[in-house]
């Protein structure tokens, strides 16, 4: 028996059983977790690059004052579209790039569990991001801002939001699809031993992001339908002409919104809690206060939506509840920076890049934190809404926080997804560009909006002393851009040198660091059995009579197990239809806007795929 | 071997449930928030139209209760149904299927005529907040309904072909959780817009 059967030439329903696990096209029918998750980092580094090219394409307009580079209506395209692929298409696929890759080879699975799920969740949201990408090709790209407020959202005639709600529609799909199939890989598939107490605190912070993800999309899904409805059928769930509530959107936006904002960041709190400590040489400190805060903040997140929404008129009571709300989620916040300072204090530091990441992620958060805590004070806040001190302080969250955690993780994980170690060089040469140019960028626009700079305008007139912060603020996010060129050449660096990585480079704690660098399609030869957290940690190192830290002796390190091993071990086989299904989802989202009959295409291939799906079976058996 | 690897996989998950039965508590526990948010739209705009015909001009409660009790009824079909494949009678289990389904068809054909009926008394998408929420809400229902229907159709004829490996009563189940969820979300429908009532503007 092989590790991955081949199926004798059967065809059963429409498709014959793929064969391919190397090579091009394996990479459209893979069902292993770790080529998904390379898939969802490829794609929305790709993103990445497009979404910053939005951004700079924003701050060149802003350079100067009076600028005409960009007219008006695509300047709300630039940033609207900025922002839907920053949130949507890089931190979210991002973080599930991670969680895909790593969450079974952390808790010693050898797949999640439903892998033809998983490829589907990574088709649909492909699908969802070019449909909402192909706008800008069929009449005007979406221009009402991320959050999309009716009325603008609905009276305005261009089709731009309409592409808004389906694109992001089939995103939800995908993550919600996603979601569930995480949250049972961590829930039901941990190897023996592994209670929930010896998880990482990345598989941890990814378990509740997948419980917020679960129960918050379900509540965008609802409002983007309704929005859909209200330009393409003529509802009128918005309408005020109607006597419809265009606050009905934003509650229900923000409702999905601010657990999405730990969407975004709880994945970076993650990796920080992982890299920390291994460069640290010491445990995190105080790991259950680690988890419990982030449970926390999962449970709090869904009751502070309102802080979204001082400047509505909700009235002083509800503004006070939320304000009390928000000061209150600032605390399991806090308790994990003092944590993450507590896992520092008198460690061991090698000062890797990885390690630079995730000081940047810890202190630049902390920045973003306390301008958040301005911004739960009501009266403050009517002074600082759509203003620049808002732009300021989201992407100190999702930029410094968020991105700068991601890229520590690039680092820290590089090794294991690719068997090759990243320049440090040049690693630190990108840290240092990128911390430089972000607080160029960012940190200027805190004094900007003080100054009452308003979101979301094209230009601005000479002479308001706007000019020379706006100036700074385009120096700065070109140094971004710059910062970014460095880790693409460090990247194709990487994989013009041989194999280099060990399995256990970093002298790490966790599993993934067990096997092999790139890990085999099996990940691990024999089931691990945990007796510990931080179980590899203890399986390397031991304390002697007087306490002392030392080496076991026996077994210490991971052995190559590349060329050893895996028969016998049967895998999920390779499979058309997940693709198939979600080609399905644009077909029946096109035919929204242009007829009827597109849309019952789509849902014959859905169907088709679904159904292929059904007769297939999971692994073929040898 | 597919019967043995099932049996496996069950006792070898960390908590003891299959992953298909955990992901699909999970999937109605997320689906629950969906038709929170449909509900509470309704319950929002409930008697904020400006213009008719409001529920008071439409609604037939006599006939919606008869089809709701036919709903109800195929969660009690839908139960034989898994009974007799966990008693190991496929055949018997297969006509309870095909009844539930039945039952179900019975249910959203009714809606299609309520909905036809309302449609030529004026209530469309677009005539008020009632049209716009009601339509909604029950559309994304029947919706779940037929998906439910379509499901249960493929178990019965997969079930018939002899294309259901091993324990057949576990896919049965898994159908039959999310039927009686699709129920229990129309027993919420059913009383908070049709039996509540809702004055007409004066």
């Amino acid at each position: 028996m092989a590790s991955v059967p081949v199926p004798a030439d059967t065809p059963r329903g429409l498709l014959r059983r793929p064969r391919a696990t190397t090579g091009f096209w394996s990479w459209f029918t893979t069902v292993d977790h770790k080529k998904i998750g390379l898939l969802y980092g490829f794609t929305a580094f790709l993103f990445l690059i497009v979404g910053g090219a939005e951004a700079l394409l924003i701050r060149l307009q802003l350079a100067r004052p009076e600028s005409t580079l960009i007219d008006a209506g695509t300047y709300n395209e630039l940033f609207t579209m900025h922002g839907l692929t920053m949130v949507f298409l890089v931190v979210m696929p991002l973080s599930a790039a991670f969680f895909n890759y790593l969450i079974p080879l952390m808790i010693g699975a050898r797949d999640v569990a439903f892998p033809r799920l998983n490829a589907f969740s990574y088709w649909a949201f492909l699908a969802g991001g070019l449909v909402l990408y192909s706008s800008w090709l069929l009449g005007g790209a979406p221009n009402g801002g991320w959050f999309g407020y009716p009325p603008n959202s609905t009276t305005d005639l261009s089709p731009g939001m309409s592409f808004y709600s389906l694109g992001l529609a089939m995103a939800g799909i995908a993550s919600t699809v996603s979601a569930i199939n995480l949250a049972v890989t961590i829930i039901n598939m941990r190897a023996p031993g592994m209670s929930l107490f010896r998880m990482p605190v990345f598989i941890w912070m990814g378990l509740v992001v997948q419980f917020l993800l679960a129960f918050s999309l379900p509540i965008i899904t609802v409002a983007l339908f309704q929005l859909l409805f209200d330009r393409e059928l003529g509802t009128n769930f918005f309408n005020p002409a109607a006597g419809g509530s265009p606050l009905l959107w934003q509650h229900l936006f923000w409702l999905f919104g601010h657990p999405e904002v730990y969407i975004l960041i709880l994945p970076a709190f993650g990796i920080v809690s992982e890299v920390l400590p291994v460069f640290a040489r010491k445990p995190l400190f105080g790991y259950q206060f680690v988890v419990f805060s982030g449970i926390a903040i999962g449970f709090i997140g869904f009751g502070v939506w309102a802080h979204h929404m001082y400047a509505t008129g909700l009235g002083p009571v509800a503004n006070t509840a939320f304000g009390l709300s928000t000061i209150i989620i600032a605390v399991p916040t806090g308790v994990k920076i003092f944590n993450w300072m507590g896992t520092l204090y008198k460690g061991d530091l090698r000062f890797t890049s990885a390690m630079l990441f995730a000081i940047g992620t810890v202190t630049m958060f902390v920045i973003g934190g306390l301008s958040g805590v301005t911004h739960s004070v009501v009266p403050a806040d009517y002074q600082q809404t759509d203003t620049y001190y808002v732009v300021a302080h989201f992407h100190y969250v999702l930029f410094g926080g968020a991105i700068f955690g991601l890229f520590s993780g690039f680092f820290y994980w590089w090794p294991k997804m690719f068997g090759r170690l990243l320049d440090e060089r040049l690693g630190k040469l990108h840290f240092w560009l990128m911390m430089i140019g972000f607080n160029l960028t960012f940190g200027p626009m805190h004094v900007l909006g003080l100054q009452g700079m308003p979101r979301r305008i094209p230009t601005y007139p000479e002479g308001y002393g706007f000019d020379l912060w706006n100036l700074v603020s385009t120096i700065g996010a070109f140094t971004i851009a710059a910062s970014i060129l460095v880790f693409m050449w460090n990247a194709i660096g990487s994989f013009r040198k041989a194999k280099d990585a060990p399995a256990d480079p970093w002298d790490a704690r966790t599993l993934e660091w067990a096997t092999t660098s790139p890990p085999p399609p099996h990940n691990f030869d024999e089931v691990v059995t945990v007796h510990s957290l931080d179980e590899l940690w203890h399986r390397k190192y031991a304390e002697d009579e007087s306490g002392k830290v030392v080496p076991v002796q026996a077994g210490a390190a991971p052995e190559d197990q590349s060329h050893v091993g895996g028969h016998g071990i049967h895998l999920p086989g390779p499979s058309y239809y997940p693709l198939v299904a979600a080609l399905g989802l644009p077909l029946v989202g096109y035919g929204v806007l242009y007829g009827w009959w597109l849309s019952i295409v789509g849902a014959v291939v859905l169907l088709a795929g679904l159904y292929g799906w059904a007769m297939e079976p999971g692994a073929e058996e040898a | 071997m597919a019967e043995t690897l099932r049996h496996e996989a069950s006792h070898d998950t960390s908590t003891g449930l299959p992953n298909t039965k955990l992901a699909m508590w999970l999937f109605l526990a997320s689906d629950c928030l969906f038709f929170g948010a449909l509900i509470a739209s309704y319950v929002l705009y409930r008697g904020a139209s400006l213009t008719g015909p409001y529920p008071n001009d439409v609604f037939d409660i006599p006939y919606t209760s008869v089809s709701s009790f036919v709903l109800l009824a195929s969660s009690l079909t839908m139960v034989l149904a898994l009974s007799a494949f966990q008693r190991e009678d496929p055949a018997r289990g297969r006509l309870w299927l095909v009844t539930t389904a039945l039952l179900g068809l019975t249910f959203v054909g009714g809606q299609a005529y309520e909905f036809t009926t309302f449609y030529r008394e004026g209530l469309s998408l677009s005539a008020n907040l009632f049209g716009s929420t009601f339509f909604v809400l029950t559309g994304f229902h029947g919706a779940h309904v037929a998906i439910g229907i379509l499901m249960l159709l493929s178990l019965s004829a997969m079930s018939f072909a002899g294309k259901l490996p091993g324990d057949q009563s576990f896919p049965v189940e898994m159908v039959g959780l999310y039927w009686h969820f699709v129920d229990i979300v129309w027993i919420v429908i059913f009383t908070v817009v049709y039996l509540i009532p809702t004055p007409n503007p004066t």
